[in-house]
């Protein structure tokens, strides 16, 4: 089983790249589509123009907010629209006739995107080494290394909670409007609108407790320097646990689901 | 009056009496989306919250002259999303079934048809929910508008959705050419959410993109300043002249587009 999959995933990448290369008008209107950073960078920088707010001067707004940019573009996924469409419409069931498990399938298919996503994100980037240069965990080896893993986490954790949540679709029609919620609570206590610090202090203790931080707010305070190296090990300590808890749980819903699943059209 | 605009306004009441008819098919979805419609706006107010809890005026604007804004911007997203959204999402849907050639075969004009196809009435929470905003807002102010200002705003108010149509209508007509166009109406949606700050909060390039090219002020803030009796004949002319700049553009982008569509199966 384990070879059969190591031969078969470099083919799987190149099949997923390819697709996205075919796409490639959609996928920048994707990347587009995420401007409010720019906007809240916009907002708060006007904001902080009288002087600095907690640790955040104008300069540490724009790192922020350009590295929540960054991040968000490198690990998000839209693993429930897919799903949800694939189960909704059917196509689910050619999935299921494969050798390999869809869900490996799937993951080899947004694997794929990742380096179209560094490359369109590249300038972005280098504005960010411009402004926030030495305070990048890149210089470091060991802060380097908790910055991909803590990337590594962030993907893998988004990944897993949208197989969960789409994985409801075999059993409730309404599965979209579930990720919604989640979607409305994740832009709020992970970081992606406002810094979890500049929350009120007890918001913020109860989002360090929970998964959403770890999906972008972890990894790019790791990246702009906010959190020193004990607490960033901490964070991604707790961050591997959320990503093991998904994955054990997305699997379970999957496998229930799979017992009910019947191909619409069939 | 010619009997051509009595056959529209007899279509009208056809289309909307259907419309209406396929809105309440669910009804229980009614009541659940009106109270995520809630939840979202108070999720969408905490950004404005956070930043008021910083400082008592940013780029010029009070607490409660920001809220004007904020509470008009979800107005005109009540409209949009209850009256104008899903229509025209039917239309990109029907882009690429081909379902859209049914549409084109009957003897009346196309965009009509496509425009008044569908509305969402329990938007009208959102509706309700802005206005109570709005009324906060200037009971924070301590005075109510004036009624003239109020007779202004409703002309911007007309304008603006006239300026969100139009902007709706190029969208689509785009997803002639591009076809998985459910990312442009992302984008769309993503861009027009920056609507809920003054404009004066944002410099250089997103001012000018906000201003000109995706005309956000002219839909939110000048109207709130409107409401606030700051605004001045010359922007009330801008906003106007560029609301029936933009629905020219709109109709003559559609009839190139319409000229170019060629059916999904052909």
């Amino acid at each position: 089983m384990m070879r059969h999959l190591m031969r078969a995933y470099p083919t799987l990448l190149r099949i997923g790249f390819a697709e996205m290369v075919a796409y490639r008008a959609e996928f920048l209107i994707w990347v587009l589509t995420t401007n409010m950073p720019l906007v809240m960078m916009g907002l708060w920088t006007a904001v902080a123009a009288d002087g600095p707010v907690g640790r955040f001067g104008q300069r540490e707004f724009v790192a922020y907010y350009l590295a929540i940019l960054v991040i968000r573009i490198l690990t998000s996924s839209w693993m429930v629209w897919e799903l949800t469409m694939d189960i909704r419409q059917g196509a689910l069931a050619a999935r299921l006739l494969r050798p390999l498990h869809p869900l490996i399938v799937y993951s080899a298919e947004h694997l794929a995107a990742v380096p179209m996503r560094m490359l369109v994100i590249s300038p972005v980037a280098i504005v960010l080494f411009v402004v926030a240069g030495p305070q990048l965990a890149i210089g470091d080896p060991v802060r380097l290394a908790i910055l991909l893993a803590s990337c590594a986490g962030a993907w893998a954790l988004l990944f897993f909670t949208q197989v969960l949540i789409g994985s409801l679709a075999l059993f409730i029609d309404s599965a979209l409007s579930v990720f919604d919620i989640w979607l409305g609570i994740h832009s709020l206590l992970s970081g992606y609108l406002v810094p979890l610090e500049l929350l009120p202090p007890w918001v913020s203790a109860v989002a360090h407790r929970l998964p959403f931080h770890y999906c972008l707010g972890l990894p790019v305070e790791i990246l702009i320097g906010l959190v020193d190296t004990p607490s960033a090990l901490r964070g991604l300590g707790l961050q591997w646990l959320y990503v093991g808890g998904f994955f054990v749980a997305s699997n379970l819903l999957w496998r229930a689901g799979m017992r009910r699943f019947v191909a619409f059209g069939a | 009056m010619p009997p051509v605009f009595l056959r529209y306004a007899r279509l009208l009441r056809t289309q909307l009496s259907i419309a209406s008819t396929l809105a309440m098919q669910y009804r229980f979805d009614f009541v659940l989306k009106g109270v995520m419609a809630l939840f979202w706006m108070a999720l969408t107010m905490v950004p404005l919250l956070v930043v008021y809890a910083q400082r008592t005026s940013v780029a010029g604007w009070t607490y409660p002259e920001a809220l004007v804004v904020l509470g008009w911007f979800a107005l005109l997203k009540s409209i949009l999303d209850g009256g104008v959204t899903p229509s025209l999402n039917m239309v990109v849907e029907g882009i690429r079934t081909g379902a859209l050639d049914f549409v084109l075969l009957k003897p009346a004009d196309a965009q009509f048809l496509v425009s008044t196809a569908r509305f969402e009435p329990w938007r009208i929470f959102d509706l309700i929910g802005s206005l109570v905003i709005l009324v906060y807002a200037f009971r924070r102010l301590g005075h109510a508008p004036a009624p003239a200002h109020v007779a202004a705003a409703f002309v911007l108010l007309a304008v603006a959705v006239l300026l969100l149509y139009s902007i709706w209508i190029l969208v689509v007509s785009a997803s002639f050419w591009v076809v998985r166009v459910d990312n442009l109406s992302y984008l769309f949606g993503s861009l027009f959410d920056a609507g809920r700050w003054p404009i004066d909060v944002f410099k250089g390039a997103l001012r000018f993109v906000f201003t000109f090219v995706f005309p956000l002020a002219l839909m939110t803030t000048y109207p709130a300043l409107t409401l606030l009796g700051k605004l001045t004949f010359g922007s009330a002319a801008l906003v106007v002249g560029g609301g029936l700049a933009f629905t020219a553009l709109a109709r003559l982008a559609w009839r190139g587009a319409i000229g170019f569509y060629t059916s999904a199966s052909s």
